[in-house]
């Protein structure tokens, strides 16, 4: 079942045509990633979405209802980690509760039974200058999913972090994703971060974005933490193909 | 991974050594060209005799001191008012700022010197005239500490909490203010240092008591040992209030300081 549905989305700003009649869907949990070049306009499509930007052509519907009646449809996580750094882990993961309205009482209780599956057990009176990159991070990612949104916007989440951590993340990452099937959206420039987390792959073409390509990757799970197989290769060496041919001046 | 440094409290106190020991040193020259050139105490007394003048005169000292505190206070109370209070308008409506912030630096470049003497003229003797000088010559940095301070708020942050659906007013509490604190801070600790300046030189120009009529008398009887000697007190006051802010700046800010010692 569709969940989430772009339609015919343009976008101009300024003399810059940025997006150019792009199509998606989303299926209620599946892990769709949008992949393409650097500054082709895949965070755009993010704005758009939590409402950044104004939606100048086409059509967006969440659940079947447009955008405008479902603003509050995603939870987003930006590429760096936004922790404010005067609030302590645990006030971090309640702000978008807090947000909603829900006392801090209410709203920690919420948050608490699920920092151990995070990894931060023990650091939710640290400030997050006191943490790891992969720390922050999850924190951050922590702070997404207790939302309660129906579909997470994740743009290039590991993009930040250092190579050793990035793997581990994504390790981890397929790990929760495994259990708890959130319904997610990423954005990345990683071909194999995409290939080994995704059940579908949308690629972008260079600006003005169009979908030039669209995969559905049907490797079994767990992916990761075991050499990639012959078919992950395949695609991952199509992928590459077809972005080589999109940047290649 | 990090783990938080503890803040020994020695080093806070080692650090301080070199400045008290450039202090002492400074008053023990002071001390010594006096004994040994014999200038006369009426051109320049000695360090030691200003601080026997602290002594003697401390009940004159220290009733004179309570209304410039008094007038310090509720100066610095009124301009903190009123520089939060705008900031928080001109934050929410930028036309405003654009408006009236040229007002402001305007404000600023009136010369207390011809300023002081007619505020005294408009509003008397008593403790409003100091109050509002005290106010007009603080309330500025802290002013542009704050508008500058919600403008730094980091566009990633602003642009997470309204995807959460924040309102404006949430986005300022939980964003913009926080993000302001240590712009304010710095322009509190600017502003507190001219506020016992302000008051003195506007009990100078026209008062019952306080610290600048001390001054004022004592130079009209020549007598430089009690004019430094109220000076004395008036830097200890200064220092005082700005320590004071430090602590309250540590109190408030204390997540920076963890970030310092990772």
């Amino acid at each position: 079942m569709t969940l989430l549905d772009l339609q015919n989305l343009s976008l101009t700003l300024g003399n810059t045509a940025v997006l150019d009649d792009i199509n998606m869907h989303v299926a209620k949990g599946e892990f769709v990633s949008i992949l393409g070049p650097s500054g082709a306009g895949k965070s755009s499509i993010f704005r758009l979405l939590t409402g950044a930007l104004p939606l100048q052509r086409g059509s967006i519907t969440c659940a079947g209802e447009p955008l405008a009646a479902h603003k509050n449809g995603f939870a987003f996580m930006p590429q760096r980690d936004a922790l404010m750094p005067w609030r302590r882990i645990i006030d971090n993961l309640t702000l978008g509760l807090e947000v909603q309205g829900i006392a801090r009482q209410d709203a920690r209780a919420q948050v608490m039974p699920l920092v151990a599956d995070f990894g931060l057990e023990g650091f939710t009176n640290h400030y997050p200058a006191q943490l790891s990159g992969g720390m922050r991070q999850r924190t951050a990612l922590l702070r997404t999913i207790v939302q309660g949104r129906a579909v997470q916007l994740l743009d290039e989440p590991f993009g930040a972090l250092d190579a050793l951590t990035r793997t581990q993340m994504q390790s981890w990452f397929e790990a929760r994703w495994q259990t708890a099937r959130w319904t997610t959206f990423l954005v990345t420039h990683d071909v194999r971060e995409a290939v080994a987390l995704s059940d579908r792959i949308y690629v972008l073409s260079r600006r003005p974005a169009r979908v030039i390509s669209e995969i559905t990757v049907s490797i079994p799970r767990p992916r990761l933490g075991r050499p990639p197989c012959a078919q992950a290769h395949a695609i991952e060496a199509q992928l590459l193909e077809t972005l080589l041919n999109q940047t290649g001046e | 991974m990090q783990y938080l440094v503890p803040r020994r409290p020695g080093r806070g106190l080692a650090r301080g050594i070199p400045a008290v020991l450039s202090v002492v040193s400074a008053f023990l020259i002071w001390e010594i060209y006096v004994r040994v050139s014999g200038i006369s105490p009426l051109m320049l007394p000695a360090p030691s005799r200003v601080l026997d003048q602290i002594v003697q005169n401390r009940a004159l000292l220290w009733d004179n001191t309570v209304p410039t505190l008094k007038a310090t206070f509720a100066g610095f109370a009124l301009s903190l008012t009123v520089a939060f209070g705008l900031s928080v308008v001109l934050d929410f409506m930028p036309r405003v700022r654009r408006a009236l912030f040229p007002i402001f630096v305007v404000s600023q470049t009136l010369p207390l010197v011809a300023i002081a003497p007619l505020v005294v003229l408009w509003f008397g003797f008593d403790l409003t005239p100091k109050v509002l000088i005290v106010a007009l010559v603080t309330f500025f940095p802290m002013l542009v500490a704050l508008v500058d301070g919600y403008e730094s708020t980091d566009p990633e942050i602003e642009d997470l909490i309204q995807s959460m659906g924040a309102s404006r007013v949430q986005v300022f509490r939980a964003a913009r203010f926080p993000s302001a604190m240590p712009y304010f801070f710095a322009g509190l600790r600017i502003s507190i240092t001219y506020a016992v300046v302000a008051a003195i030189f506007a009990e100078y120009v026209g008062a019952r008591a306080g610290l600048g009529i001390v001054i004022l008398n004592a130079k009209n009887s020549f007598r430089p040992d009690l004019v430094l000697a109220a000076v004395v007190i008036s830097s200890l006051l200064t220092l005082v209030l700005f320590a004071a802010t430090a602590l309250l700046q540590r109190f408030v800010l204390r997540w920076r300081d963890v970030e310092g010692h990772r």
